[in-house]
């Protein structure tokens, strides 16, 4: 066999081959959109799949001094497990991010609702003041609440100016309630798209329907609008809770001790504790913690769903 | 003739709603600009009279332009790679119906959801095994990591409606594949890609966590503004610093949005 492939065949061959290898891809389309796509899933897997699965691996090995010991082991687990304050910060940042979460969604649904249903014209325009924040710096938009709420921040200033308060007001800064605010209002944009696409492409006839059959407009929302907007809600509420659990830049802006994540943890174990395997177990910890939560809620709002229907 | 309202403005409850909402998104980013031209080393009421000192002393800072310059470097790679990954990646998904592309388009969406501190580990972990430094080069790496997925979605959302009978006409009218191409599909997807490549350049440029992690010994401008956070005396440089990012971000999306957006419907509608 290999000495057929060496010996170098008669040119009608390899043009025969090439015929083949040219028609296989011509017609076979899903072969094409492999071939497309093949440079985007290299990508994929080498700067995300392969460095996620060296981060598993990595946090079943153990510091030891400033060698790493290779032995495969739950010792981290274990640690993170049976040590209450990484248990409890887990806990509270996850539930932080579902705060976040409620206050987002809740905020953001009337607004999606506006645009879709009372905007004739000019939708695009709402749609990118939308758009706008979302995409302009993170870092900015955190750093704006720690100069708002800060002990001579804006409102505190702005109110001694005016003469309403003598001193600061401490409660506003360091503490998780200013957590949930600025988060809120970090993640606000991104709630309202799915929203938005779901309430946007619903079918308007069984509005009408349901108003010929003489729901009143509040009944007509309950029973028709808002439970065929429910996916968009569930995609909005996972696209915010997801990547605010291991939020790093609002917690250590304006968290203060109390308002403290396990991002900030997380971030320490890098590059204050030195202990990698720990922190790469942490960040396993955390996304499970997040998976568990996201598939909780999921399973709800479809059993919500399937006992109203 | 009767003159009427724009429809945004009657409708009650809802509008005033609407109005507030977009206040509470807007105004405390503004208070960056509004502090930025306050004579005043503190960021507090009463404002103090106008200056521009804040922003003079921004240009003569040297470390600042390094980094403004090295952040221009690396966006513009990142845009031109993931916008090539995404046009690639957006004809495939739109263009051919193949065995899995459902999982794929899911692998695809990953890197948008998975917690930034989680890639960001995991990046700085495999960086260090491979012995690979952490430079520009890894922030960039790490970059095109998530613009990929926004380039694709983007073009996706331009292609989508994307009318295969034209290339098909083309060929039909005797163009060759390559002339179909550049006479047909790319003049169609060419918003898109112009949005696409300003849109991932914006978010390689405001990216903060993921650079944070893996950047090296060469700062990007975000990196740069966490670095000056904890001078208080600094404060003000950094207003004046993030007032230009945002005056700058704000026209670079508007106007890609603008560009996307236009004569692409919001959602397809085949019964009209």
């Amino acid at each position: 066999m290999t000495s057929e492939a060496q010996t170098a065949p008669p040119a009608g061959t390899i043009g025969r081959l090439r015929t083949v290898v040219k028609g296989a891809i011509f017609r076979n389309a899903g072969l094409r959109g492999y071939i497309l796509l093949s440079p985007t899933l290299l990508v994929l897997l080498g700067a995300m799949c392969l460095p996620v699965g060296i981060l598993a691996v990595y946090s079943l090995w153990t510091q030891s001094g400033v060698e790493i010991d290779h032995t495969l082991t739950l010792a981290n687990y274990l640690k993170i497990f049976n040590k209450p304050s990484y248990m409890l910060l887990i806990g509270k940042s996850v539930l932080i991010s579902l705060t976040v979460t409620l206050a987002t969604v809740l905020l953001a649904y009337p607004i999606a609702y506006f645009i879709a249903f009372k905007i004739k014209r000019h939708k695009i325009v709402w749609l990118i003041l939308i758009t706008i924040p979302f995409v302009t710096s993170y870092l900015l938009r955190v750093f704006a609440w720690k100069i708002i709420l800060g002990y001579n921040g804006i409102i505190n200033s702005g109110l001694k100016w005016l003469g309403v308060i003598d001193q600061p007001l401490t409660f506003l800064l360091h503490n998780p309630t200013a957590v949930v605010i600025t988060l809120a209002h970090a993640w606000a944009p991104i709630a309202i798209l799915p929203i938005f696409v779901s309430l946007e492409k619903m079918d308007r006839s069984l509005l009408e329907a349901a108003t010929d059959l003489g729901d009143s407009p509040l009944q007509r929302f309950l029973r028709v609008t808002l439970p065929l907007s429910i996916p968009g809600v569930v995609a909005a509420a996972m696209l915010v809770f997801i990547p605010t659990v291991g939020d790093y830049i609002t917690p250590q802006l304006v968290g203060g001790p109390d308002g403290m994540m396990v991002g900030s943890l997380m971030h320490a174990m890098f590059f204050r504790a030195n202990d990698w395997p720990l922190g790469s177990a942490l960040a396993i910890v955390s996304a499970l913690a997040i998976t568990v939560t996201s598939l909780g809620v999921w399973f709800l709002t479809k059993q919500a769903r399937e006992r109203a229907v | 003739m009767k003159f009427q309202l724009p429809s945004w403005m009657r409708g009650g409850g809802l509008t005033t709603y609407a109005v507030l909402y977009m206040v509470f998104l807007y105004v405390p980013v503004l208070f960056l600009p509004l502090f930025s031209f306050n004579d005043g080393i503190y960021i507090a009421f009463p404002l103090k009279g106008f200056t521009v000192k804040w922003y003079e002393a921004m240009i003569e800072t040297e470390s600042l332009q390094a980094a403004l310059f090295n952040s221009i470097r690396v966006a513009a790679s990142v845009s031109i790679i993931s916008t090539i990954l995404g046009v690639l990646a957006a004809r495939a998904f739109t263009r051919y119906r193949f065995v899995g592309r459902k999982p794929t388009l899911g692998l695809l969406a990953l890197p948008l959801v998975v917690p930034g501190i989680i890639l960001g580990i995991a990046l700085l972990i495999m960086a260090n095994r491979l012995g690979i430094p952490l430079s520009l080069f890894t922030i960039g790496a790490a970059h095109v990591l998530i613009a990929t997925p926004f380039a694709t979605f983007v073009m996706i959302s331009r292609l989508e409606g994307f009318d295969s009978n034209l290339e098909e006409a083309s060929r039909d009218l005797g163009e060759t594949g390559w002339t179909t191409f550049w006479r047909v599909t790319f003049p169609l997807a060419l918003p898109g890609i112009v949005a696409s490549l300003l849109l991932t350049f914006i978010e390689s440029f405001d990216e903060f966590i993921l650079a944070f992690f893996l950047s090296g010994t060469d700062a990007t401008l975000p990196i740069y503004i966490w670095s000056q956070l904890r001078f208080p005396k600094r404060l003000p440089v950094v207003l004046a610093l993030g007032a230009c990012i945002l005056l700058f971000t704000v026209i670079t999306v508007a106007f890609a949005e603008w560009v996307r957006r236009k004569g692409v419907k919001l959602t397809p509608k085949s019964e009209d």
